[in-house]
């Protein structure tokens, strides 16, 4: 599919001469029958011997991923913890305080922050405590003052999601009877609320996370660019851009990969904490 | 109370942390690095490879300047003069002979000597056929070297390059080139080290990996660290030859693609160079006299070419009505805003003593005139045409400005639509376009680099458009020996060019960047290229 697009690896504004164009052609395998092409793509990628990339001469793909990806998993990971740490209490404390102002603001807030995209919060967040408080770094990502920004930027984009759906559940176990028979035999509120709802309220926050998670720590090209950060999600984009097959092919297969064992993942941990499906 | 309080608290503790954390606290990272010597360098994108043959990318060009040296160098302020660089001494003979006496002092960063054997073996890499150089076309005025380069001849010994002895190299050219020193300074022309070559798969690999695992260059500086997407380190090379003028303590290049990135970086103190400023803040930093803003002139120019194989599009008087409909200068003051001069030829004025023909500026009157002629009173049965640009805000801007234009001064209906950039370089190599957006950078600082492209033939000439005494001229151009005679001769080619109109210039792009009063020895160059040896930084107040 991707060979469909429009233009190739070696267009460029300067037209590169036709002679030099075959010979690129050649070393690179772009002159094979397109058959012969796709199952040996399919062979090198099954067996790991990654062809030569044509936008990182002298590069394969396991090279880009191995420098690039363990920055983009360690900020998706942070951003993970800010969303959680963040959203749930939040959604806990509004259904707790359902239509108080306990419940008001923060889902206010979050409304606000699933609407603004990260490109907005970013240069805002940069602004304010990057240039003007001076607090942190705006870009990079080597010192805790570098990894702030770009880890609360993703963080709150997402705690916003969190505290919405968990406020949502909470809300539907919070009247269900098991919770009311709960309260009857006299189980203190915070109790009621932080052990048996919580349980039952957090299930779809479960599920949201499993894709989230895959997609947080195959990077952010949006928060990876304005925080200029060597993470992945940078060469996502690039790599469709500059038409380099192999690496579209690579990162997207990483992706891939990382969805199903994050859904594995959150499958198991939902039989965990749910005793109808372990039953079933 | 403790409620209220405890939130600011905890932000404050937070802050103080972060501030603890990492290098610059309390002041900026360009201070620190100031104090260090180290240039803090906003380099536009990843360069794709640091091979001086095999580059094709500015950023690319920038870092390679630092590491590589040729046998002439840039001048620290003037592009026209050659800077003697690995060649100490040089003579012709009719512009067409050369011979080149090499420092006998000139090493490699691993402390080889270099020698004339070692610009015979680059310039047979970059000639090779099976390196596939993209630029190895700069080396085409060397007698036979197209030839070769094309797999027409193998024996390389026919090429019109020897080494005399270790330290003289001669060079026979096709035909007299009175600029040839000009063209010494693009990295296709440096040495590569040959025994690193050969060890990281010879001199026809094109994806060798040596510069990534060992960079040896003959430049002011060294490779320290180059790791994707995050930073090039280079520092100085204490085997260059003339180490004890580099002032530097080194330069740390940053690849931030997005613009508004580098602002916010440059204004955090992260760097001392910001190579593009995001035009909508242009007009800001103006008004407010910001201390590092510098707009110069560049040799670039920005176009509209036309597609004269499209029946509407073929007559010239509908090229020149398009051409006469457009107002540059409001394009320039409305859109552009960095004080760019309208272009009215393809060729910036002032490259070599050159002064380009220019067609007619903005004459709406004429230009209805001329499309009625054409068989098209008012716009009428002209048919909808459409124009084409690469997805930019700025692009959108000037196509939309355009369109307006002609609808109301000609009474045409033109389309624009954005493409992404591979899809729109496929549009205008099919001519699957009507009008399209386009640009070029000089490679040179010689008035054919922007000519030579629209010769029939030639690869870049994407319009259709071809006419023989143009090509006649350009090639008399070539093989002249006179100077003025020869810019005599490419200006009546130009003058061709802007009568007949492939392309309608609309204005030549200016280097807009900012620049911290700290980094001494910086001139402005149309070539945009420096020495970085003769760079330094000086703090405020200090001596």
């Amino acid at each position: 599919m991707i060979r469909l697009a429009p233009g190739g690896p070696f267009s460029d504004e300067r037209k590169i001469a036709e002679h030099i164009l075959e010979q690129q052609k050649e070393y690179y395998g772009y002159n094979d029958p397109i058959i012969t092409q796709y199952f040996r793509t399919l062979g090198q990628h099954i067996t790991l011997d990654l062809p030569p990339l044509t936008s990182h001469p002298g590069l394969t793909a396991a090279d880009i991923i191995t420098e690039s990806f363990p920055t983009s998993l360690e900020l998706g990971l942070y951003s993970i913890i800010i969303a959680l740490l963040i959203g749930i209490p939040a959604g806990v404390l509004a259904a707790a305080k359902k239509n108080s102002w306990l419940d008001h603001i923060p889902m206010s807030l979050s409304m606000v922050g699933i609407c603004m995209p990260t490109f907005v919060i970013g240069p805002l967040l940069a602004i304010v405590f990057g240039i003007w408080l001076n607090w942190t770094s705006v870009s990079g990502w080597e010192y805790p003052r570098d990894k702030a920004l770009p880890s609360l930027t993703l963080g709150l984009f997402y705690a916003a999601y969190v505290a919405r759906l968990t406020r949502g559940s909470m809300l539907e176990v919070i009247n269900s009877d098991f919770i009311r028979t709960a309260r009857a035999k006299g189980v203190s509120e915070v109790r009621t609320i932080l052990v048996h709802a919580l349980r039952g309220g957090i299930m779809p926050v479960i599920s949201f996370l499993g894709p989230t998670l895959a997609g947080l720590v195959t990077g952010s090209f949006v928060v990876e660019s304005i925080f200029q950060i060597p993470g992945i999600g940078r060469h996502f984009i690039l790599a469709a851009v500059n038409r380099d097959h192999s690496l579209i092919l690579s990162t997207v297969l990483l992706y891939a990969a990382l969805i199903m064992l994050a859904n594995l993942l959150v499958d198991i941990l939902q039989v965990a904490l749910d005793p109808k499906l372990r039953q079933q | 109370m403790i409620r209220s309080v405890f939130p600011t608290f905890l932000l404050v503790l937070v802050a103080t942390f972060l501030s603890s954390c990492g290098p610059g606290s309390g002041d900026n990272k360009r201070d620190t690095a100031t104090q260090k010597g180290i240039l803090l360098f906003g380099n536009e994108a990843e360069p794709p490879s640091l091979d001086a043959h095999l580059i094709t990318t500015i950023p690319g060009f920038r870092v390679v300047n630092a590491l590589t040296e040729g046998l002439i160098a840039y001048h620290k302020s003037d592009d026209n003069i050659p800077e003697p660089g690995v060649a100490e001494k040089w003579t012709h003979s009719d512009n067409q002979y050369w011979t080149f006496h090499l420092r006998k002092n000139a090493r490699w960063s691993n402390g080889d000597i270099l020698t004339a054997h070692d610009f015979i073996y680059s310039f047979e890499r970059a000639l090779s056929p099976q390196l596939g150089a993209r630029y190895a076309e700069m080396l085409f005025l060397i007698k036979n070297a197209e030839a070769f380069n094309k797999g027409e001849l193998s024996n390389f010994s026919e090429v019109g390059v020897k080494a005399i002895n270790d330290h003289t190299l001669t060079i026979e050219l096709i035909g007299p080139i009175p600029y040839f020193l000009n063209l010494l300074k693009h990295p296709t022309w440096y040495p590569v080290h040959p025994s690193t070559i050969e060890k990281y798969g010879g001199m026809t690999k094109p994806d060798s990996n040596w510069t990534r695992e060992e960079y040896v260059g003959n430049g002011p500086f060294i490779l320290e660290e180059w790791t994707i997407n995050k930073i090039i380190s280079v520092r100085p090379n204490p085997m260059y030859w003339d180490s004890k003028t580099v002032r530097l303590n080194g330069i740390d290049f940053f690849p931030i693609n997005d613009i508004s990135t580098e602002d916010k970086i440059f204004n955090s103190g992260g760097l001392h160079y910001q190579n593009t400023i995001p035009s909508d803040l242009i007009p800001g930093y103006k008004k407010a006299n910001d201390p590092y803003l510098r707009m110069e002139p560049w040799m670039a120019s920005y176009y509209y070419q036309v597609n004269t194989e499209e029946p509407h599009l073929q007559d010239k008087r509908v090229r020149q009505a398009l051409s006469l409909a457009i107002n540059r200068r409001a394009i320039v003051k409305r859109i552009m805003k960095g004080d760019q001069a309208i272009a009215l030829s393809v060729t910036p004025s002032g490259i070599a003593g050159y002064t380009p023909p220019q067609t007619e500026s903005f004459n709406p009157k004429k230009a209805r005139q001329l499309l009625a002629e054409a068989g098209y009173p008012n716009g009428t049965g002209f048919p909808k045409t459409n124009l084409v640009y690469n997805t930019s805000d700025q692009h959108k801007a000037v196509a939309e400005s355009i369109q307006q234009m002609w609808y109301n001064i000609l009474g045409i209906e033109v389309s624009i639509r954005n493409l992404e950039w591979k899809t729109f370089i496929s549009a205008r190599e099919n001519k699957d376009y009507e009008i399209a957006r386009s640009g070029w950078i000089g490679d040179y600082v010689y008035p054919d680099t922007f000519l030579t492209l629209w010769q029939s033939g030639n690869g870049n000439n994407t319009t259709g458009w071809s006419n023989p005494r143009y090509d006649q001229l350009i090639n008399d151009s070539l093989v002249e020996a006179n100077s003025e005679r020869r810019l005599e001769l490419l200006a009546e080619a130009e003058k061709i060019l802007m009568d007949e109109l492939p392309l309608i210039p609309l204005f030549y792009y200016n280097r807009i960047y900012r620049i911290d009063p700290t980094v001494k020895n910086w001139f402005p160059k149309i070539s945009d290229s420096r020495n970085y040896k003769y760079i330094y930084l000086e703090a405020e107040g200090s001596n």
